[in-house]
Order: structure tokens, then C-alpha cells, then sequence
């Protein structure tokens, strides 16, 4: 006896609808019985199981905290002295290698009008403005294309705004360097340990084989100090929260007339230059 | 049996080599590694107990890594409730200041090789006066 096809597809109908409606159906849709998963222990209890004193783990208290940090540089301020100054105190406590031709690392340097601002090309601008050296470093976008292209999520952003890299996590692949329109990041192509000049013992150095960049000094913050740079930079260099209008920050964007890098890109870069 | 000495001849040598790393280390046990504690003047405890640090640091530190960088959680209140500041270099390295003799000690010895001193400093040993 052979099985039409309209015999098998009843068949088949019935056992699909049986199958569903089921004993293993009713369990699974059970109140409660998909809620399983949060019920696993945290992290947190399984690293440190009771017998050992459950531990506790929390930020520091003198931290400094914002809702969206930012940076202004005062171009009437920064002065080349002021420039090298903030470049030197960022260099050390990063302990960021200086390494001759074209593999150097880059957390913050000098860069001319021309370079930062192309799109504002004018012949006749102010001499001042275009023959002046602006200090640039990672804007710390509100829109950051290094953490979309990221594979790792080795670079993420955090909830105050600041685009940190977990050098942990890096694999090194640079698509975060093609992705940066700033030119903010730069990659170990060698061990760097050899060309610093003198090691701060409070912060690591990175590795071959990892990018890296600023990081708006996240650990100079969490212990409550402003960002290196801002601090050697003479006032030049003011670091503060975007988001509090009653912030010195803010007081200088009200009244100056400020300008941000590359802006049609979409990245909202949040560090500004007064000019 | 064709060729029967030489056979037999290559069986032995051969023996005698696949086995050679079991025989020629016979009687030479590594010895037990000892981590050299910090003075009782430095520390008395650590950040857990005994047995959770020894079995358990890395998944620690793992932990650690994830909530600096991460969460900027950076103070670890202990089951005694002394607070530490979770890093590496500067918090575990300042009691067990010779990496040397306390972490190489077992690491060597498992001939496992962290990778954690690629980046972190090692603080220099201090002087004794």
C-alpha cells in the first residue's frame, strides 16, 4: 500500500500540530520556565562564591563625574610653549613611545590650520588663525566610526561620552585607523618599550600589535584629577561637561565663536577650538 | 620474517628515543615551587584567602580588567572590608613586590606564560636598606 501525497500531508499536518501543542509545548511556555536564565548566578557571585567573603566592587569616590565630557582649546591661549607642555605631561603619564619616522605613536600633537580644518580652505583667513599650530588629539565623537567598525568591540564608548580602547581586547586589525577621519590613532607596529623615554609606573604600555590613542585621560578622572594635558596646558586646554550648562566650558562656547573638526562627517567631535 | 635484525634493530632505537624524554628525566622531579611571601611587615593578608588566590586570581584579575576598563570601577572592598585600588602593578605587585620569586615561582613551574607583563610594568625590586 503506497501513501499518496494528500494522505502525507495530513499525516504530516497532524504530527506537526500534535508535536507543538505537546507535553514539551506546555513546559516550555510555563510561566516562569523561559525566566531561567535569569536566575543564573551574576558574574560577580560566581567569581566570588560566598565562602570566600562576598566582595563588593565599586567606582572611586572622589571621581569626577559628567554626563558628556568635552574639551575647548582657547587658540589665543595656546601658545607653542603651552602646546609642548600638554603634549609632554600626555606623553609621560601614558607612557606614549617616541619612535623616529613614520611608526611614531600619537596620542596628541601639533598639526597646522591647513590639516585640521581643510574644509574651511580660505586664502584670506586671519594669519594668525591659519599660520597657528592647533593642538589635536581624539575628539571623543558622539558618533565615533572607530567603535562601529571595531570587530572586537575592543573600542566602545562609554556612557560619558569618552571613545575608550580595551588594549585587551585589541586584535590589531586598524579598521578602527581607516574608520577615524582624525587620524587620532595610531598602531604598535613594534614593541614600544624601547623608546620611551622614561616609564610612568602608574599606567601600562601597550604592546605590538594594538592600536591606540587618547583616552581623555579616563584614569586621571577616576581618581578625581583633570586630564593631563589640560592641567599642563596653562589654561589653554579647558576639560569639562557638555552637558552642564553651567559649566566653565559651556561659558566659553556661549561667548567665543567656536569650531569643530571635520563637522559635515556626522561625528560630532567634541573637542572645540575657540579662534 | 625478511630483514629481521634490521627491523628489530630500528624497533629498539626507536623505543629507545620516543622514550627517552620519560627515562632520561627519571628521579629529577621539578621541585614543588615555594612563592616567596611578602614580610609579615608588608602584609599579613591578601585581597581573598589563601585558596581562592591560588586557584582563582586569574579569573580574578579577569574581573578586575573588565571593571577598570570597562565600568571605571576601580575600588575592591574585600570580605574584610579594606579597600584596594584594582590594579595589577600598583596593588598586587606592591606586596608581592618580586615577581620573581612569587609569580615566575608557579608560573615556570605549570610553564604557563601570562601575557599580563607585555603591557604592565614591573615595579623594579626595591632596595633593601
Amino acid at each position: 500500500m503506497g501513501v499518496d501525497r494528500r494522505k502525507f500531508l495530513k499525516l504530516a499536518g497532524v504530527s506537526a500540530a500534535l508535536g507543538l501543542g505537546g507535553a514539551t509545548g506546555f513546559q516550555l511556555l510555563r510561566p516562569g520556565a523561559l525566566d531561567a536564565a535569569e536566575r543564573m548566578p551574576t558574574p560577580y557571585q560566581m567569581v566570588f562564591p560566598k565562602e570566600h567573603g562576598a566582595a563588593e566592587i565599586m567606582p572611586n569616590p572622589k571621581r569626577l563625574q559628567g554626563r558628556r565630557w568635552g574639551m575647548v582649546v582657547d587658540m589665543r591661549k595656546l601658545t607653542p610653549a603651552s602646546a609642548r607642555a600638554a603634549i609632554e605631561a600626555c606623553n609621560y603619564y601614558h607612557n606614549v613611545p617616541q619612535i623616529p619616522g613614520k611608526q611614531n605613536i600619537k596620542w596628541i600633537w601639533t598639526a597646522p590650520y591647513v590639516n585640521v580644518f581643510p574644509e574651511t580652505e580660505n586664502p584670506w583667513a586671519d594669519p594668525d588663525i591659519k599660520n597657528a599650530q592647533f593642538i589635536v588629539m581624539c575628539n571623543h565623537c558622539d558618533n565615533p566610526p572607530c567603535v562601529r567598525v571595531c570587530p572586537t568591540k575592543a573600542t566602545f564608548q562609554r556612557e560619558d561620552g569618552i571613545v575608550m580602547m580595551d588594549m585587551h581586547r585589541c586584535i590589531g586589525c586598524r579598521f578602527c585607523m581607516a574608520g577615524c577621519p582624525y587620524g587620532s590613532r595610531s598602531f604598535n607596529f613594534r614593541d614600544p618599550r624601547p623608546f620611551i623615554k622614561k616609564e610612568y609606573p602608574d599606567y601600562p604600555t601597550r604592546t605590538r600589535g594594538v592600536v591606540e590613542k587618547c583616552n581623555f585621560c579616563a584614569e586621571r578622572l577616576a581618581v578625581g584629577k583633570l586630564p593631563a594635558c589640560a592641567e599642563a596646558s596653562g589654561g589653554a586646554m579647558v576639560f569639562g561637561d557638555v552637558d552642564d550648562a553651567g559649566s566653565e566650558l559651556r561659558q566659553l562656547l556661549r561667548k567665543r565663536y567656536s569650531i569643530r573638526r571635520k563637522p559635515n562627517l556626522g561625528t560630532s567631535p567634541q573637542v572645540y577650538y575657540l579662534v | 620474517m625478511y630483514d629481521k635484525g634490521k627491523i628489530i634493530t630500528g624497533l629498539v632505537i626507536f623505543l629507545a628515543i620516543f622514550t627517552y624524554p620519560l627515562w632520561s628525566n627519571m628521579g629529577k622531579a621539578a621541585p614543588v615551587p615555594k612563592p616567596e611571601l611578602p614580610p609579615k611587615s608588608v602584609a599579613t593578608q591578601c585581597i581573598a584567602d589563601t585558596q581562592y588566590m591560588r586557584t582563582s586570581h586569574m579569573t580574578l584579575l579577569n574581573t578586575w580588567r573588565d571593571d577598570v576598563v570597562r565600568m571605571a570601577d576601580r575600588v575592591y572592598v574585600s570580605a574584610s572590608g579594606k579597600s584596594y585600588n584594582m590594579s595589577l602593578t600598583n596593588t598586587c605587585l606592591e606586596c608581592h613586590s618580586d615577581k620573581v620569586k612569587f609569580c615566575d615561582q608557579c608560573h615556570n613551574y605549570l610553564a604557563v606564560a601570562p601575557f599580563c607583563w607585555d603591557c604592565h610594568l614591573v615595579p623594579k625590586p626595591k632596595e633593601k636598606k
